[in-house]
């Protein structure tokens, strides 16, 4: 079958090189990956092209690129799977991190998120037996997080990334809960807390599922990262608006059924956050001119004792 | 075509206009609905964050609700949709987690038995209706207008959720949906991005880049407006936009923020005021101006 790939190519030690794209047609096997269109392209047509892969098989996670604006690995895409129709391929580096060469970007950023979490574990003791013993059910809980294969692919695409490259990134957040989650760690509070308080720790993160939808082994970091939220609070951090803002709409739908917008604002930026209020009231000042103020009563469901009772009972068995 | 209509929080509070102009058009389309006004608020993924049983349950009984009318749950905003079909997924493909729920919804009276669909508007308009069919209620043809999509995270990801698989149009349905009036797509990398609105409050910096960065590439890429499926989306693309894009860029608010229903009544030849365009943040007038200049069929 026929595949036709544009791939962007850049080569940033050329001097005054610029970013371009090119295009490649070539006739692959109908059982094609991705990858090995790129290989063939490689070999068969334009030996300068840049690219990184190792095992082919998603095992390494050497081979994370953007296909089509999405990041993928491309040993785990046929090209038949997203082009039956030889329609165009765009192939592009990955997002958020240093291109070295035309599809291969640097490992730099992805280890020092990594490095920002302290990827090791810190027991307080030494094992009594030559080793901890540590339960199966602890150990299947972190399979998650630890089929990690460090590809890269959510950091790609991460959009606070995108804007706030202090952010600690989805990959590192999920593998901090992994030691968070792990019974022989003895820093769980320590790291919660840093965790918490931290410019670009777990409160940043904008719940945009990128990373979950993109991850090629089921890590889910965003729901990693909402754990660590909720254990982060069970560990008494509730300093940040993030805390203030969940607790709003919790409490928000607890009374009324809905969502009320006005005290989901003000309660976010604490009461007693004057610059953060004085902040927010052009805004609301503006909106109500133009007849869209959020009401100050908000609108109720109705049967709201029903909604009530249902709070009470779930939460009931939680404790 | 009857649905059981959940408007969502925000059509009742924040963005009036969606709410008006929503059901304005679905009059047109020909669509019945019953208003689930007992219905609790899905919870916005920010519930879930602290207590993920405790917001499926209230999504749930909402479906269960509907599934009694033996009607499906229509939604106007990309967060309901795809809360609520998380949570739908979620009983749908775990019979156990589903027992569990419907114990807890025993006491009202209620059991979900898995079988309510969750569309959005813009999937009952493209699927239900279907693209000929919607054409007929247009008057107008918005040749010559540039509009680019921006869909809301929750209408597009987890994909497994949202039925993309059985239903491969729903990847593109703000583009037919635009097509479908007669406007030209502005296509950018930023339509399936996240606007900012769950950080606004917790990093405003963060989330007024956001803002900036999408409507800045719209204007530059000579957009007439951007219509959203979500009104979380256009409260922080509307709201925020003079701020962000005078910190970030220097500029001035350019970029109107029009709710997919507003789109749909202005190809239907509805007016300003009908619409609540007037009501927005960033002006409308120049869009507004630019259909009314148009000429019906
Ligand atoms: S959900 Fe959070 S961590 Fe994941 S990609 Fe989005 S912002 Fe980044
Ligand atoms: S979490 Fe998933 S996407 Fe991110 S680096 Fe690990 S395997 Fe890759």
């Amino acid at each position: 079958m026929q595949a036709n790939l544009k791939v962007r190519r850049f080569n940033p030690g050329e001097p005054g090189a610029q970013p371009r794209f090119q295009e490649y047609s070539i006739d692959v096997h109908p059982d094609s990956t991705i990858l090995d269109a790129l290989i063939q392209v490689r070999e068969e047509v334009d030996g300068t092209l840049a690219l990184r892969c190792s095992c082919r098989a998603s095992i390494c996670g050497s081979c994370g690129m953007r296909v089509n604006g999405r990041a993928r690995l491309v040993c785990k895409t046929r090209v038949e799977h997203l082009a039956p129709n030889g329609e165009q391929l765009t192939i592009e580096p990955m997002g958020n991190q240093r291109v070295v060469k035309d599809l291969v970007v640097s490992l730099d950023t992805f280890f020092n998120q990594i490095k920002r979490i302290t990827p090791y574990m810190q027991p307080d003791k030494e094992p009594e037996h030559g080793e901890f013993i540590a339960s199966n059910e602890s150990m299947t809980n972190l399979l998650t997080a630890m089929n990690c294969i460090m590809c890269g692919c959510c950091v790609s695409d991460c959009t606070v990334l995108e804007v706030d490259p202090n952010f600690i990134g989805p990959a590192a957040l999920a593998k901090a809960w992994r030691f968070t989650e792990d019974p022989r760690d003895s820093k769980r509070n320590e790291r919660l807390n840093a965790l918490n308080n931290e410019a670009g720790g777990i409160w940043d993160c904008t719940r945009c599922m990128q990373c979950v939808e993109v991850c090629p082994k089921e890590v889910a970091p965003m729901e990693r990262i909402m754990e660590m939220r909720d254990a982060a609070i069970e560990a008494g951090n509730t300093n940040t608006s993030g805390y203030r803002h969940t607790e709003s709409m919790y409490n928000s739908v607890k009374k009324h059924g809905r969502l009320d917008e006005t005290r989901l604002a003000i309660d976010s930026a604490g009461w007693t956050n004057v610059p953060r209020m004085l902040d927010l009231a052009p805004i609301g000042f503006k909106a109500l001119l133009r007849g869209k103020m959020p009401p100050i009563l908000p609108h109720k469901a109705e049967d709201k004792q029903k909604i009530k009772d249902i709070y009470e009972k779930v939460e009931g068995e939680r404790k | 075509m009857k649905y059981a209509f959940y408007p969502g929080c925000v059509a009742r509070g924040g963005a009036p206009e969606l709410y008006d102009s929503a059901v304005a058009v679905m009059k047109r389309l020909g669509i019945e609905w019953e208003e689930l006004t007992k219905a609790a608020c899905t919870g916005a993924g920010l519930l879930q964050e602290k207590n993920r049983k405790l917001g499926d349950a209230l999504n749930i009984r909402t479906l269960a609700m509907a599934e009694q009318k033996g009607l499906d749950v229509l939604v106007i905003c990309s967060t309901c949709q795809g809360v609520m079909s998380q949570a739908n997924h979620a009983v749908q493909r775990d019979p156990e987690y589903l027992a569990e729920i419907n114990k807890v919804l025993a006491d009202e009276g209620l059991e979900y038995k898995g079988t309510t669909q969750v569309k959005h508007l813009l999937w009952v308009a493209i699927e239900d209706i279907g693209v000929e069919k919607l054409k007929g209620t247009f008057t107008k043809q918005l040749d010559g207008v540039k509009l680019a999509p921006f869909y809301g995270c929750y209408m597009v990801r987890p994909s497994a959720a949202l039925g993309f698989a059985a239903n491969p149009d729903r990847d593109t349905s703000l583009e037919i949906a635009i097509e479908a009036v007669g406007g030209e797509v502005f296509d950018f990398p930023g339509k399936t991005a996240c606007c900012g609105f769950p950080i606004l409050f917790i990093n405003q910096r963060n989330s007024l880049r956001m803002v900036s960065n999408h409507t800045g590439a719209a204007s530059d890429g000579g957009a007439d407006a951007m219509v959203t499926p979500c009104p979380l989306c256009h409260l922080n693309l509307d709201g925020y936009q003079p701020k962000a894009r005078k910190q970030n860029r220097g500029d001035k608010a350019d970029m109107p923020i029009i709710h997919l229903p507003q789109l749909l009544g202005l190809a239907m030849g509805m007016s300003e005021k009908e619409l609540g365009l007037q009501r927005h943040i960033v002006s409308t007038k120049e869009i507004v101006r630019k259909v009314d200049l148009i000429t019906a069929r």
